[in-house]
């Protein structure tokens, strides 16, 4: 099957080797930053995770997300989602990928990243996560190339897929609490030192990563002859409602808790964040966007008239994926590090060639991406019609 | 085994390639060869040791600036700890790594001040450094026992082990931990250079260790050393009879952020004055 990503047309080469420019340029910052250390970036002694940590966060979510497509194929039997689930599968193989390239252009000795198995360290969370990411991305990368190769043969599934396909429903919830654990347990870091910071990082995957995956589905159907369904993207729609609801509950919760107690090493973040702390409002604005297209997002996807309509549709799941980008994979991580020990606030900003090697990274994945999804495409393609066994 | 030094750095590089280096190296230490276990290496008779290393501040004794700068400076001198300048010869507050440094009582103790403290006492000096926690949260999120906790209670770090991942500087809630962000050999003045400790290596992070490294040849940490007199004790907090056990347990102390059940083992004598 692996040819069908090398036998495209003029427009499909054209847009890989873009791909591939921008995501050697992150390359050549890369190795900039190789030889030069961590300091080429925006971060400090006080904040000293940014930009990368916080993309790592964000893109283990969109990687769980497919699990919100494999429950109701596999688990309820939900035929709708018969041809999109493979785009779920694919896409978090492509986000796992992405997460993986994070966490190596954010550590200082990644020469080293192998001391991580030789010294196996079980009351770290960091080798936990290390463990279940690697795994998700074995099972999906199995399970997305077997159920696609079954399907391109016009035969059902081999049974022992089917094993590994309802463990990779609690590996998803699993990568994603993980991550979360990474940062919920740490004391003196009162803006993450919240029980309830798994189940905001699951709400926030389940309404983000769907919500690409409506964007992506949308664009599959405009390039190519593959449809995932209008009524697939429709429900989809519906997971990304609740899911987003979810979220900014959660939100709300933290907020509770922050200002009714009024305990300063709560809010202070907060109020960093949102308003401001001791002069320092560079984030403000940032944050507030977030909040904006968060709240419109939402009020799209609730009204029946905006949801159903795919134009509204789509765009409500730019600005909601737009402004769950915003939140985690930047207020987050630079909100548990402002104030910092000292309750003194040092600001954090990414500097260009940072950007450009996060651009690099974003690249490699949507490279990996459409390639798989050109896979896909061109098996479904000639598979049109047939009623997918599972 | 024999093997000359071009072949041993041979192996060492290659295999430094595969992540195999640690174990290479422990291979052709003299230690390891022949069946010969550590326990049959006669340690230092001179050195110092404890059940569990403490310290007690006592920050009257700490009357100028100089005496600030005389304690910091024995320690970074002696460890190598990069001093990064901007070109107008203030501190690169960027990259800079420290070990122990003066901050303010309202910094080092954040919401112990009150509204009508007047502005001395606030900004009162004091001096910070790792507090080699009893449960230390550094050492429990590093995913490669990169940092550790030795018997005697320090928390000691292997630098040549360090992925740079930094999880242990978000852990840390004392600030007590500084990345080398870039180069810190060119930080480094080669006229003062300790060649008797290493330098280290860029992505990798540091802190205070108590000076273990003198502690085995017999001599106090750097810092205790160069204090003035009663400023810095440091002991075996765990033996009845000795200074820092007596400060701890008859005097007033205050530790940084105990409510986080990280058991700092830095004291901070209040009043202090008369105690040595």
């Amino acid at each position: 099957m692996l040819e069908k990503a090398f036998e495209g047309g003029r427009k499909y080469w054209i847009w890989i080797l873009f791909l591939g420019a921008v995501a050697l340029v992150g390359v050549y910052y890369y190795l900039q930053q190789f030889t030069y250390g961590l300091g080429i970036t925006g971060m400090h002694r006080d904040v000293s995770w940014g930009l990368y940590i916080g993309q790592f966060t964000f893109l283990v979510g969109v990687a769980a997300s497919a699990v919100m497509l494999v429950i109701p194929f596999y688990l309820h039997d939900y035929k709708t989602f018969s041809k999109i689930v493979i785009l779920g599968e694919f896409l978090a193989i492509s986000a796992v990928t992405m997460c993986i390239l994070f966490i190596m252009a954010d550590m200082g000795q990644p020469m080293r990243v192998m001391n991580v198995v030789l010294h196996p360290t079980p009351n770290s969370v960091m080798f936990w996560d290390f463990l279940v990411l690697s795994g998700y991305l074995v099972l999906n990368v199995l399970i997305g190339w077997v159920t696609l190769g079954s399907d391109k043969k016009g035969v059902p599934p081999p049974k022992w897929i089917k094993p590994l396909i309802y463990l990779s429903i609690p590996w998803a919830f699993s990568i994603h609490t993980v991550t979360a654990f990474l940062y919920a347990g740490l004391p003196g870091r009162h803006f993450w030192l919240s029980a309830i910071m798994a189940a905001r990082f699951l709400a926030s995957a389940f309404a983000g990563g769907p919500a690409l995956l409506i964007i992506l589905s949308m664009i599959v159907r405009n390039i190519s002859k593959f449809d995932p369904g209008k009524e697939a993207i429709q429900a989809v729609g519906k997971i990304v409602a609740y899911a987003m609801f979810a979220n900014i509950f959660f939100l709300g919760l933290e907020f509770f808790t922050a200002f009714y107690s009024s305990i300063p090493g709560h809010t202070s973040p907060f109020k960093y964040l949102y308003m401001g702390l001791e002069g320092h409002s560079e984030l403000v604005p940032l944050m507030w966007t977030s909040t904006v297209l968060a709240a419109v997002s939402l009020l799209f996807l609730i009204f029946p008239a905006t949801r159903k309509n795919e134009k509204s549709l789509v765009i409500a799941c730019v600005m909601l994926f737009i402004s769950l980008w915003i939140d985690k994979g930047f207020g987050l991580i630079v909100g548990g590090f402002v104030p910092n020990p000292f309750e003194e606030v040092h600001t954090y900003w990414p500097t260009m060639p940072e950007a450009l090697i996060t651009v690099g990274v974003w690249s490699i994945g949507f490279l990996i991406l459409s390639m798989l999804y050109k896979i896909a495409v061109s098996v479904r393609e000639q598979t049109a019609g047939v009623e997918i066994e599972h | 085994m024999s093997m000359d030094r071009r072949q041993f750095l041979k192996i060492a590089g290659i295999s430094s390639i595969l992540g195999l280096g640690a174990s290479v190296a422990n291979a052709t230490h003299p230690i390891w060869v022949k069946g010969l276990d550590p326990s049959q290496v006669e340690p230092n008779k001179d050195a110092l040791n404890a059940k569990k290393w403490a310290m007690v501040v006592d920050m009257s004794k700490f009357k100028t600036d100089e005496d600030f700068k005389k304690t910091i400076k024995a320690c970074h001198l002696t460890h190598n700890v990069p001093d990064f300048r901007n070109p107008d010869g203030t501190v690169n507050k960027k990259f800079e790594v420290k070990w122990i440094w003066q901050t303010s009582y309202e910094r080092a103790f954040p919401g112990q001040e009150n509204r009508y403290m007047e502005e001395h006492l606030k900004d009162m000096p004091f001096l910070v450094l790792c507090n080699h926690c009893e449960n230390p949260p550094c050492v429990r999120v590093c995913p490669t026992k990169a940092t550790f906790k030795l018997p005697n209670g320090i928390t000691m770090q292997d630098m040549h082990r360090c992925i740079g991942c930094r999880f242990c500087m978000a852990a840390c809630p004392y600030g007590a931990r500084s990345f080398n962000w870039i180069d810190p050999r060119k930080a480094v003045n080669p006229e003062t250079e300790n060649k008797e400790y290493p330098t280290r290596t860029i992505g990798v992070v540091e802190k205070c260790t108590f000076c273990t490294e003198r502690l085995q040849s017999g001599k106090m940490p750097a810092c205790v050393e160069a204090a003035p007199k009663g400023g810095l004790t440091f002991g075996d907090v765990e033996d009845p009879n000795s200074e820092v056990r007596k400060i701890v347990t008859t005097k007033l102390t205050i530790r940084r952020k105990p409510e986080l059940g990280t058991g700092p083992q830095i004291y901070y004598l209040i009043g202090g004055g008369d105690h040595a």
